[in-house]
């Protein structure tokens, strides 16, 4: 029998049931929760008499609508549906009882970034939120990753989900990143080289030495994107990163339960002889910086190319890039660094984190965004936010001309009044790159950090190593 | 949950790849708390212009298709988010089957759970299907769920594969919670095990 991969081992240890035709039930160690897919499940289980099961493995903060502007305390600066479902999320917290951050706490912010944060996210977990980003946990060597609201009532209900088990992939990241290249950049090329449908029924490991290089911020970017190529999670083996970035947190084991947890971490890795049903490898030396010129996340090339013309595509796909080109509003042949932006976004859960800000600050200081950019840094959490003010980050934005926001999703998907207007073009670090998803009518280009900040100072696309 | 047997209805054609959650039901209409409602707002931004007012050229716009109850579309429908608005705008419009070759996984999960039927098909087949959905109101598209087939209107028959516990509880209507309950006995060994061995979650 071959050994098994690092999935299989979680998988092995959460199955709490296992029916004849082979449906599974899996137990789930973490429930997080959020305002926008959990207001119909919470009605579910009032409207059954059911109670949440594991009050104390469940986790919920309101990041989706809240506003992220300074006077976000005064209620009125949101809408009253945005209203209603804070408060309900408010109430629902309390009456089942479950562990909550609210706006006004510190601790606030995107709940993907919010649970490793707080120690909730640890090796070997089985974790789900009603949100496809939840693979971004994966990076702890857990078990990540999206449910719909119906499985998010079926989770309060009995701590576990109806599952099939998914096949095996595995992406390996081989030798060393250029300088300039980060995260963001391996996981778009990942997704540009196997198409966002190519993950559909995998879950996908991370591997190489390129992977083990990244720092656990850099590899929750990583895994925060697998969704994006398809797949149903992302998953990096732990090491002494993982740890290292464990230990102490305010939810983390302490004492001989941490040495118990580490003893059991440490035999979290797929075995050499692990079967994997698909294997894709990419060379770090090959991977460039890059931006995205579509509405797909897979439409990927290094900042060095040209807007591509519809018919250098196959079949099936020459129909879509047009679709792109003209929402877009892109001419093929032209240089990607001479496309002009109107709006820079630093945010989200794929890079709202404190290296993506100090990543993005280091080009920012000492320069200021173009004339007629609209600039916003929106930090991913409220400790994330403070620690930028330590550090003097945030003084580096503001003196920039960005805006110095609180934390929240913001405009990675606009359901607050961040938005883009209509043919509105933005420089993004979020995830998604769809028609619409900024704003009805707005041009996302997604990229990393570091290349948001340069396109901010340029007013267009920009290669950052000219600026490093 | 409403149960899924039989549907013999108009099946609109979006040959489109790709099509994402937020084409689907676009953030904007998330801010519900309740599942129903959404049908009027389903592809909202391909379907109305700014202001507001229907744009005649899209599929469900047409006279012919404003009944379906089928679509079918273009490769990895249902991309993107985990929003389960998108199947319950989908269901609230009356539509309960989809046909595509390809379906992104949370959503593919998520129409099992409000009574609608994904189906997975060959290119060819879907291509055979897009070519009948296009003769509009008067090709009728039959789906049987317990003979796993579909048969197009020039009586064409397709089999299709579904799981067998998905198939079960989409014919009878059941609620998967209700039948999780019945494994509580499963459920509290497990956790009373998990206690033991990783005391630390
Ligand atoms: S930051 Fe964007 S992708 Fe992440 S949870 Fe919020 S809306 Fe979803």
């Amino acid at each position: 029998m071959s050994g098994k991969t690092l999935y299989d081992k979680i998988w092995d240890a959460h199955l709490a049931h296992e029916a004849d035709d082979g449906t599974c039930l899996l137990y789930i160690d973490r429930h997080l929760v959020h305002e926008v897919t959990s207001p119909q499940a919470f009605v579910g289980l009032r409207m059954t008499g059911r109670t949440v099961r594991a009050p104390d493995k469940t986790i919920a903060v309101p990041d989706h609508n809240v506003p992220t502007t300074l006077d976000r305390a005064n209620a009125a600066t949101m809408t009253e549906d945005s209203r209603i479902q804070v408060e309900a999320l408010d109430k629902n917290a309390k009456d089942f009882g479950i562990h909550y951050y609210p706006v006004s706490d510190v601790r606030q912010g995107i709940v993907h970034i919010v649970g490793p944060e707080q120690g909730w996210t640890l090796p070997g977990m089985t974790v789900v939120c009603g949100d496809s980003h939840t693979a971004t946990h994966g990076a702890f060597g857990a078990l990540a990753h999206g449910i719909g609201t119906s499985e998010v009532e079926h989770v309060l209900a009995t701590q576990t989900l109806i599952q099939k088990k998914s096949k095996n992939m595995k992406v390996e990241i081989t030798g060393k990143l250029r300088p300039g290249v980060t995260a963001k950049d391996i996981t778009l090329s990942v997704i540009g080289a196997t198409g966002t449908a190519g993950g559909t029924g995998y879950v996908i490991e991370y591997c190489g030495e390129a992977i083990r290089d990244l720092s656990m911020e850099g590899r929750m970017t990583v895994c925060n994107m697998a969704i994006e190529g398809g797949a149903r999670a992302g998953i990096i083996a732990p090491d002494e990163k993982t740890y290292a970035y464990c230990m102490g947190r305010p939810h983390a084991p302490k004492g001989a339960q941490w040495e118990a947890a580490l003893a059991w971490w440490k035999t979290l890795y797929s075995d050499d002889d692990a079967h994997w049903d698909k294997v894709i490898t990419l060379k770090g030396e090959d991977i460039a910086p890059v931006v995205t010129w579509g509405t797909s996340p897979e439409d990927v090339l290094p900042i060095t190319a040209t807007v591509p013309a519809a018919d250098s595509f196959d079949g099936g796909k020459v129909g879509a890039a047009q679709r792109s080109l003209d929402y877009m509003g892109l001419t093929p042949g032209t240089a990607l660094t001479d496309i002009e932006i109107d709006t820079v976004f630093i945010g989200s859960c794929t890079n709202g984190r404190i290296e993506d800000l100090r990543a993005a600050a280091a080009i920012l200081k000492g320069k200021k965004k173009k004339d007629g950019i609209r600039a916003m840094v929106v930090p991913g959490s409220g400790l994330v936010r403070a620690q930028a003010e330590e550090e003097g980050l945030a003084q580096i934005f503001i003196d920039a001309g960005f805006e110095w926001r609180l934390a929240g999703c913001s405009m990675c998907l606009a359901m607050n009044p961040d938005q883009l207007a209509p043919g509105e073009r933005c420089a993004a670090t979020s995830n998604r790159n769809f028609e619409g998803r900024q704003g009805r009518g707005g041009r996302t280009h997604l990229m990393s950090p570091a290349m948001a900040a340069a396109a901010a100072v340029t007013g267009r696309l920009t290669d950052v190593r000219e600026m490093m | 949950m409403e149960k899924f047997d039989k549907l013999s209805g108009i099946a609109a054609p979006m040959p489109l790849v790709n099509i994402d959650t937020d084409m689907i039901i676009p953030k904007q209409f998330l801010k519900t708390i309740k599942r129903t409602g959404l049908g009027v707002n389903l592809f909202d931004e391909m379907r109305y212009t700014l202001d507001g007012a229907e744009i005649p050229e899209f599929v469900l716009n047409k006279p012919q298709y404003r009944d379906a109850q089928i679509l079918v579309a273009g490769d990895n429908f249902g991309c993107g988010s985990s929003r389960e608005h998108a199947p319950w705008a989908i269901a609230d419009f009356g539509i309960r089957c989809i046909i595509s070759t390809s379906f992104a996984d949370i959503f593919y999960n998520n129409c099992f759970k409000n009574g609608i039927l994904p189906v997975v098909l060959s290119k060819e087949q879907v291509d055979l299907l897009m070519k009948d959905a296009e003769k509009g109101a008067n090709a009728r598209i039959e789906i049987d769920l317990l003979a796993q087939t579909i048969t197009s209107s020039d009586g064409e028959v397709i089999t299709f594969e579904v799981d067998a516990f998905r198939k079960h509880c989409l014919l009878n209507g059941l609620d998967d919670i209700g039948l999780t309950m019945e494994k509580a006995a499963s459920i509290d060994t497990f956790e009373a095990n998990a206690a033991q061995s990783r005391p630390w979650v």
